[in-house]
């Protein structure tokens, strides 16, 4: 789309590094944005996206690198600085004021003033002039929040571009909108482009990729893993940037446990799904059985493990247990029937940070016993030691507060947790997200052994590696449908990655 | 670990001891004690038993606040709860007198309850409500009046006396007692502490954190409906317009220099007291001094910020280190 | 039978000296709200004393809030009746609406407070009570009390900065100023309710050596004082024998206590605020007359010798 490539890039990324409690988010990342250009930055969860744009726009400080923009560097030390300097970033949630006018969120700080006095119809003139650039024509005197998500994106951007911004980062800005507003949102985009501004678009919509982005970045565990024009990168290969390993790096040895073939489900779900949230599906899982679910960031992965575990009220179908039907109306139904859930974000919906390592390990025990029936001290002492011991915590103090473990050591921690209500079925959301390489490794040991114990196991990754070396069946997701299942054999990255990157889902399927 | 420092709580007993040095410097017979009655007499005696009030409001407080919560409306409850007692202790047996109040106490805690658990609303939004109208249904109750009493059952709450203990004091150590047999001697305290920390994972880990919230608010209404009856049996009447007036500050100071964070969490109900106690303590020894009352305020203000920065990890921090995390405080 | 009841009334009217043309009277009454049983009280005084002189009153209760009194006061205005009574919530801020009441020629009577308009003109008369005064009469009484003995005086003030607390207290130390023998050894706010009352007694009684150094209370409201009795009994002392109390406000209570010997003294507020300014109002309607700028209200000494449980109970209905 760029019709002349400036000799200059717009703005020059080299060599960023980041790390947060000696772990590395950002190792070493280069990026290129050229004037004028709309340019994807992709990545799974954790990738390093949301550090990158942080540390370029002053939020977060940076470990080492430089950022240049038009050749000069820059080191922003706020948001704020980094507007000044011709960067602006429109993130998912507007951060405009809604009571306010759409004139007055246009100049909040920089109101045209006459001896002191706000101008209020120049400013609504201006505001009205501006909007028409954009192809919006609405009453700049109503309240921002009585416009829709869309408008409200469009007026940011507009704010921002009119800020003299050079730079515009669009964090995540589709994921609100339906079908005709990103056309406009899109419009706009093109528009700006083609004055010459450049364009930072993040999102996990692959098919909007492909619309409207010149170039793509993908980014994986903080480091770069390459840069490429749109039109001459397959989807195929952009998901395997996305989620393949390094092929440096050795790739897991598949073990497969010998399917029992005839064996009865344990646990069976039937059209299960819930409106907006997960198509319905199908699914059993059996004893002694690893079921993988793979599936871009967004495509319903970690939706269909809270579905299971009744985190979210399914309002389709029907789940059996044993052959017996059942109810999964929340939690505690779920652990009631002997599952257990741990969760992707562990800092948030997993750890209770101030409580102790032994506090958190019993917590799921304890609640299923009910208040009046408390594990005694030595119960609680005899379960955390014994699992500090089992996944080799540490430090193997029950008595430290969760917050202070490591990532890695806190996953084991929950799993622990888990594994103490001695469960039937355990859901694990991106067990080896966000921990170092020996906990890695670790954690695939254990689900292997709990599998081989009989445990039925549901992991979401998206390390593809880690899923086929582990999963005895694969169940692949796009856009909130499950859209293939891959067993036995069949069991592959390529097989994975193309029905993720299948554009219908006819085409992806792959029987076993 | 042969060296291990002191238990967390250090800082409370040791503010508490120096209010205390400070009160006998100040008034050399604040020490001073003696029966009358067949009751404990001093000054001592009467720290404990003025601070009994703000004591009770304070256990309750104590628990809302570790699910990251906050009660307004104690001060209005004690309000409601006295004007109730009151009103029926001379027509009714004690018993009934007694039942209706704590009633009343557990009616305003479930409406809070439900308020936040159920709905959802903000805490401080929440008890606001009850804060605000509390107040005006107790002066429906006394018809704006200070209603009297003289039925001695009642009476005993503010001027009788368990083994020389007064009352008001031995109601508080019940309390404080039943309250920790019920938390710690099941898992409930467990479970209150998760559901503060961090509801969402302890919903997902099975606690049922709405249930915790809806028990917190009720038990907190109860322990200001008993603050209501010893406050309105130590006046021998129910003044609906001053009963507890700001009050729930005081609670909330109180968890507070007790060590809790008011972002939920651990709690100690012993420190909660010992705080209440503090405050209490403070308030004697300036009544005692004969300082110009224009300098109360300000002498609290003063104190209240030393025992605080004494606990504040920041300021732990700077002073030689010592063990990792004080802001991780144990029970 | 009515016609007969306003004929009565009509005489008795007469009776107290009043033109028969006052009957016809209606005056507004911007009343503050319920803060206190004594407002309560002085609003119960005040509907009675418009029935005695058969004026029509209409009360309007602020709830406590200055925007409530103005809205009233116009309302009032709007209505052309004869007299506006205002007890001001706040001090500050009648300036417009007393010029409207002005404009229509509405005379206005403050009650019970005073106010700080840019113009005295702006209304009647203001009835009130002085608050000096009254901690004068108390002192006094408690000079008389003790002749020439020694006598140590411990004070129970109202809120720390409360207008009423600092002129009760300076009118009381006026009045011992006179009197080396008595001094005042400790005062403390007990910020006029009588839980506060009991805990600061509590604290004099353990700091003047349980109590057998002190000779007499001195309480600024009678609430504090109820408070501080108790106090007293359970540290064993005798109230109203070994230490002599003297407070002021005159509340149903306190004659309870007196009639039971606890209580020696009290100085009262009257209620009535209303009957001072009604005359005062009929008098300016029937003859023209202006009334002086400030009409002073009695501030009555009662002690055990006024019959304490007569005066209970003449009070104990009138809502305080």
């Amino acid at each position: 789309m760029p019709t002349t490539l400036p000799e200059r890039p717009l703005l020059e990324v080299r060599g960023l590094t980041k790390s947060f409690a000696g772990l590395r988010a950002l190792d070493g990342v280069d990026f290129t944005l050229r004037a004028g250009e709309i340019h994807a930055l992709l990545g799974e969860n954790g990738a390093g996206k949301s550090t990158l744009i942080k540390v370029v726009t002053g939020v977060l400080s940076r470990d080492a690198g430089t950022v240049a923009l038009d050749g000069r560097a820059i080191a922003p030390r706020t948001a704020g600085q980094a507007a000044e300097a011709g960067i602006a970033t429109v993130y998912q949630e507007v951060n405009l004021l809604p009571n306010l006018s759409v004139a007055q969120n246009l100049f909040l700080g920089r109101e045209p003033t006459r001896f002191g006095i706000v101008r209020g119809g120049a400013m609504r003139r201006r505001a009205r002039e501006i909007l028409k650039d954009f192809g919006l024509a609405i009453d700049v005197a109503a309240p921002l929040g009585e416009y829709s998500v869309a408008v409200q994106h469009i007026i940011a951007i507009a704010r921002a571009v009119d800020l003299s911004a050079r730079v515009l980062i669009l964090d995540e800005p589709t994921a609100s909108l339906d079908a005709h507003e990103v056309e406009v949102l899109f419009a706009v985009m093109r528009r700006l482009a083609s004055r010459g501004i450049g364009i930072v678009f993040v999102t996990h919509f692959l098919d909007q990729v492909y619309t409207i982005c010149d170039r793509i970045t993908v980014l994986r565990n903080g480091r770069l893993v390459g840069e490429r024009e749109t039109a001459s990168l397959p989807r195929l290969d952009l998901v395997t940037m996305m989620l393949g390993r390094e092929l440096s790096e050795a790739t897991h040895e598949r073990s497969h446990a010998a399917l029992d073939g005839g064996s009865a489900a344990y646990a069976s779900f039937t059209g299960f799904g819930k409106a907006a949230y997960v198509a319905p599906f199908d699914l059993a899982l059996h004893r002694g059985e690893v079921v993988g679910l793979a599936g871009l960031l967004g495509s319903g992965r970690t939706e269909t493990a809270r579905l299971l575990f009744g985190a979210e009220r399914a309002d389709h179908g029907s789940a059996s247990v044993n052959g017996r039907p059942v109810r999964l109306g929340s939690p505690r139904d779920a652990i009631r029937l002997g599952f257990g859930y741990c969760p992707e974000e562990r800092k948030t919906d997993g750890i209770v940070a101030e409580l102790t390592v032994r506090e958190n390990i019993v917590l799921a025990l304890q609640a299923r016993r009910g208040f009046l029936r408390p594990l005694s001290r030595r119960r609680q002492d005899e379960i955390a030691g014994r699992f500090i011991r089992l996944l080799d915590i540490r430090p193997a103090d029950p008595e430290r507060p969760i917050g202070l473990l490591s990532g890695g050591n806190q996953q084991k921690a929950l799993l622990a947790r888990w594994l103490a209500t001695e469960p039937e079925l355990l859901i694990l959301d991106e067990p080896t997200r966000g921990i170092d390489v020996g906990a890695h490794a670790e954690i695939i040991r254990l689900i292997r052994q709990l599998c081989a114990d009989g445990l039925a196991l549901l992991v979401v990754s998206s390390e593809l590696d880690e899923i086929v070396a582990y999963a005895d069946r694969v169940v692949v997701l796009r856009d909130r449908a499950h859209v293939a299942t891959l067993e036995g054999e069949a069991v592959s990255e390529t097989a994975i990655l193309s029905a993720i990157a299948a554009t219908d889902a006819v085409a992806g399927r792959h029987a076993a | 670990m042969a060296l291990r420092l002191p238990r967390a709580g250090t800082p409370q007993i040791l503010a508490f001891l120096a209010i205390l040095a400070v009160n006998w410097v100040v008034s050399p017979q604040f020490f001073d004690t003696r029966f009358q009655d067949g009751r404990l007499f001093g000054s001592l005696v009467d720290v404990f038993n003025r601070g009994a009030p703000v004591a009770l409001l304070s256990i309750g407080m104590a628990l809302v606040i570790a699910t990251r919560g906050i009660d307004l409306s104690v001060g209005a409850v004690m309000a409601i709860c006295g004007a109730v007692a009151a009103s029926l202790a001379d027509s009714h047996p004690l018993p009934v007198a007694l039942g209706a109040a704590l009633g009343a106490g557990l009616l305003c805690g479930l409406w809070n309850g439900l308020l936040v658990a159920v709905l959802g609303i903000q805490p401080i939004v929440a008890t606001l409500i009850l804060m605000v109208a509390g107040r005006g249904i107790a002066q429906l109750i006394t018809e704006g009046r200070i209603v009297t009493f003289s039925d001695p059952g009642l009476a005993w709450f503010g001027g009788g006396s368990v083994l020389g203990v007064p009352a008001a004091v031995a109601v508080v150590f019940g309390m404080l007692l039943l309250t920790v047999a019920l938390v710690r001697g099941t898992a409930l305290g467990l479970m209150i502490e998760a559901t503060g920390g961090n509801a969402r994972a302890s919903a997902l880990a099975g606690v049922g954190t709405r249930a915790m919230t809806l028990a917190v608010y009720i038990w907190c209404g109860l322990c200001a409906s008993l603050a209501g009856i010893v406050a309105a049996a130590d006046i021998r009447g129910a003044d609906a317009n001053n009963a507890g007036l700001w009050l729930e500050l005081d609670a909330v100071l109180a968890v507070v220099i007790g060590g809790a964070s008011l972002f939920g969490g651990r709690f100690s109900l012993g420190l909660a007291v010992l705080g209440a106690l503090i405050i209490q303590a403070m308030n004697t020894g300036i009544l005692l001094s004969g300082f110009p009352p224009e300098f109360n305020l300000i002498v609290k203000a003063v104190v209240v910020l030393a025992v605080l920065l004494v606990q504040s990890p920041a300021l732990v921090g700077i002073l030689p280190s010592r063990q990792w995390g004080r802001s991780w405080r144990r029970r | 039978m009515r016609l007969k009841t306003l004929l009565t009334a009509t005489a008795l009217a007469a009776g107290v000296a009043v033109s028969a043309q006052a009957a016809d009277l209606t005056v507004g009454f911007s009343q503050i709200g319920s803060e206190s049983g004594w407002r309560a009280a002085e609003t119960t005084v005040s509907k009675a004393e418009a029935k005695k002189r058969n004026v029509t009153l209409k009360i309007a209760d602020a709830q406590q809030k200055q925007e409530n009194q103005i809205k009233a006061i116009r309302s009032f205005i709007a209505q052309g009746v004869d007299a506006i009574f205002l007890a001001p919530v706040v001090a500050t801020g009648w300036d417009s609406v007393l010029k409207e009441a002005k404009e229509a020629k509405i005379p206005v009577v403050l009650l019970d407070r005073d106010i700080d308009p840019s113009g005295k003109d702006l209304y009647l008369t203001a009835v009130t009570s002085d608050s000096v005064h009254e901690g004068k009469v108390a002192g006094d009484w408690l000079a008389k009390q003790v002749g020439g003995k020694p006598c140590n005086v411990v004070e129970l003030q109202g809120t720390v900065g409360a207008s009423v607390a600092t002129n009760r207290k300076k009118g009381f130390d006026t009045a011992i100023a006179s009197h080396p023998n008595i001094k005042l050894v400790r005062s403390q706010t007990g910020d006029f309710t009588r839980s506060k009352g009991k805990e600061v007694m509590e604290s004099f009684i353990k700091a003047e050596g349980g109590g057998s150094s002190i000779c007499a209370v001195y309480a600024h409201n009678d609430d504090m004082m109820i408070g501080a009795i108790q106090a007293m009994k359970e540290a064993g002392l005798k109230p109203g024998k070994d230490v002599l109390t003297v407070s002021i406000d005159a509340v149903p209570d306190i004659f309870k206590a007196m009639a039971a010997g606890e209580a020696n003294a009290t100085v009262e507020l009257t209620p009535n605020m209303a009957g001072p300014a009604l005359d005062a109002i009929i008098d300016y309607k029937a003859n023209n007359k202006t009334p002086p700028k400030w009409i002073q209200t009695d501030s009555k000494l009662f002690t055990a010798a006024d019959e304490p449980m007569k005066v209970y109970e003449s009070k104990k209905d009138l809502g305080y």
